[in-house]
């Protein structure tokens, strides 16, 4: 446990050190898109029925805490290449498991940060939300599974440059096509399908229903948990591997 | 302390080390050497569990590293032959978490960083961020954090690398200091100079088997206690001789010119492996 609570403790104080900067980090894409999207023409559209700007600000959660859950992979990448301070972590006695879900935890940590930063600015913007508990379990399990992702991705790269094209495949689409700025009811049905299979889709549509007090889509809840076990167990044996 | 039966690590049709043995005694330095690609690295990354073997066995202490790895690497301390350390934190910061990856309890991280980083002449310094450190002294920071936990063996893969005669020689009196304290210490370096300097005992290593092994005085005596340098058309030759008359009388045969000295470690190591390291 302590060992555990080690990688955890590391990631928190490096994050203390840079703290301000991180925080405005995290308030820059949100902040335009809640202007854009807000301010600019938001008033004066609806989707089912909700003003735009409150059926994308659950979008914008979903998206803003799964980037930062990934940018994780970032970290650890220059733990490895730049401090090659991953050796040291490897060279202790922790097992796979523990470091795996030390770096998981500290990822979430950051993606709840970043969502908490979200909805700060949504007060501010005077966009009415309620909090419940359905949607900090969605929050948590975009969080657990966008982390468990970065530590995958981390291990797999070989260079930081892999690293950036990997967010520009993977991450990048996700965010916009996944039900963060429309309904995938509006793609062609076999592109509906596709973007059903992505886990932030299901995040988009759990963190709406709950901020939006709409009819809670529970399998939406249960394929993320499910997802969520799978990509930890690979980034558990992507660690392992890793030494070889 | 440590011992490496048969050790063998393959990758793909390249053998890094090659049916490799050796057996590291309790409270002694040993100087693992070898030219670039003679596989002390992938030894080194075995040795602290960052690789695994292809086949053969490493016990550190009485613990084998692959079926009980945990164990094995609580015997163990890693200098790394890179700095690296967390530059965003301070030097107690960093022996805190590496204390923590340890299992140790906070009390007892911060008794022996106290102790350690006046070992390590950095007592003043602890509080700062590992940025501001000159190198010299973050290679002592990072020998002070393997030491935290106390290790009964210290791996240090070429400590002294990159640092200025001063530097250096700090470290050396470190390393003499931590032996003398009880600790094996497995020690790999570029500079021969050290590892005559320092080792009770020397293997070296070429093509990933081990071609000699013995105290530096003995391996030296081997070949002859006088070096004789002959400037030849491939750069510097040498030949060695027992005693200086057999030396004088040699370069009385020869036409080329030729210094006499007394024979080192690095003299050695060149008539074995024929290169230098690089």
């Amino acid at each position: 446990m302590a060992q555990l609570l080690a990688i955890i403790f590391r990631e928190v104080l490096i994050f203390k050190r840079k703290f301000v900067k991180q925080i405005f980090s995290f308030m820059v894409s949100p902040l335009l898109f809640l202007i854009t999207f807000g301010w600019g023409f938001g008033n004066e559209m609806n989707v089912d029925g909700v003003p735009y700007i409150n059926f994308i600000l659950p979008g914008i959660i979903a998206m803003a805490s799964m980037r930062q859950s990934f940018a994780l992979s970032s970290e650890i990448n220059i733990s490895r290449f730049y401090w090659k301070t991953f050796d040291e972590i490897q060279s202790a006695p922790i097992s796979n498991i523990s470091y795996t879900a030390g770096e998981v935890i500290s990822g979430m940590l950051r993606g709840c940060l970043a969502a908490v930063v979200v909805m700060i600015l949504a007060l501010i913007f005077q966009i009415g939300i309620s909090i419940n508990g359905l949607f900090v379990a969605s929050l948590l399990l975009n969080t657990f599974i966008f982390s468990s992702m970065a530590v995958i991705t981390s291990m797999v790269v070989k260079t930081h440059a892999e690293q950036g094209m990997l967010n520009n495949f993977l991450i990048t689409p996700m965010a916009f096509l996944c039900g963060t700025f429309f309904p995938i009811q509006h793609y062609p049905l076999w592109v509906g399908k596709l973007i059903f299979c992505l886990p932030l889709t299901h995040v988009s549509a759990t963190v709406r229903a709950a901020l939006l007090n709409q009819k809670f889509p529970y399998f939406s809840l249960l394929y993320m948990a499910v997802f969520g076990a799978v990509v930890f167990i690979v980034a558990v044996k992507v660690i392992r591997n890793a030494k070889n | 302390m440590i011992r490496i039966e048969n050790l063998t690590k393959q990758f793909k049709k390249n053998k890094a080390v090659n049916n490799l043995s050796l057996h590291v005694k309790k409270q002694e330095i040993y100087g693992f050497l070898g030219p670039n690609g003679a596989g002390k690295t992938t030894t080194i990354k075995i040795l602290s569990t960052l690789t695994f073997p292809t086949s053969g066995m490493v016990f550190i202490d009485k613990y084998n590293v692959l079926d009980n790895p945990l164990q094995a690497k609580k015997q163990i301390g890693v200098v790394h032959q890179t700095l690296n350390l967390d530059p965003e934190l301070t030097g107690y910061e960093n022996l805190l978490i590496h204390g923590l990856l340890f299992n140790m309890k906070i009390k007892d991280i911060k008794k022996n960083a106290a102790e350690f980083f006046e070992f390590v002449e950095l007592k003043d310094v602890m509080g700062a961020v590992v940025k501001t450190y000159s190198g010299g002294m973050r290679r002592r920071l990072t020998i002070a954090r393997a030491l935290i936990h106390r290790p009964k063996v210290l791996i240090m893969d070429e400590p002294t690398a990159g640092l200025d005669a001063f530097a250096r020689r700090k470290i050396w009196g470190l390393m003499k200091r931590i032996r003398d304290s009880g600790s094996t210490i497995f020690l790999t370096t570029h500079y021969i100079e050290e590892a005559q300097y320092l080792s009770d005992r020397v293997g070296i290593l070429d093509k990933g088997g081990l071609i000699a092994e013995d105290s530096p005085e003995k391996l030296i005596n081997n070949f002859g206690k006088i070096a004789v340098e002959i400037e030849g058309s491939d750069g510097l030759e040498v030949e060695f001789f027992q005693n200086r008359a057999e030396a004088v009388k040699f370069v009385s045969t020869i036409d080329k010119n030729a210094t006499i000295r007394g024979a080192n470690l690095e003299d050695v190591f060149i008539k074995l492996t024929g290169r230098r390291v690089k």
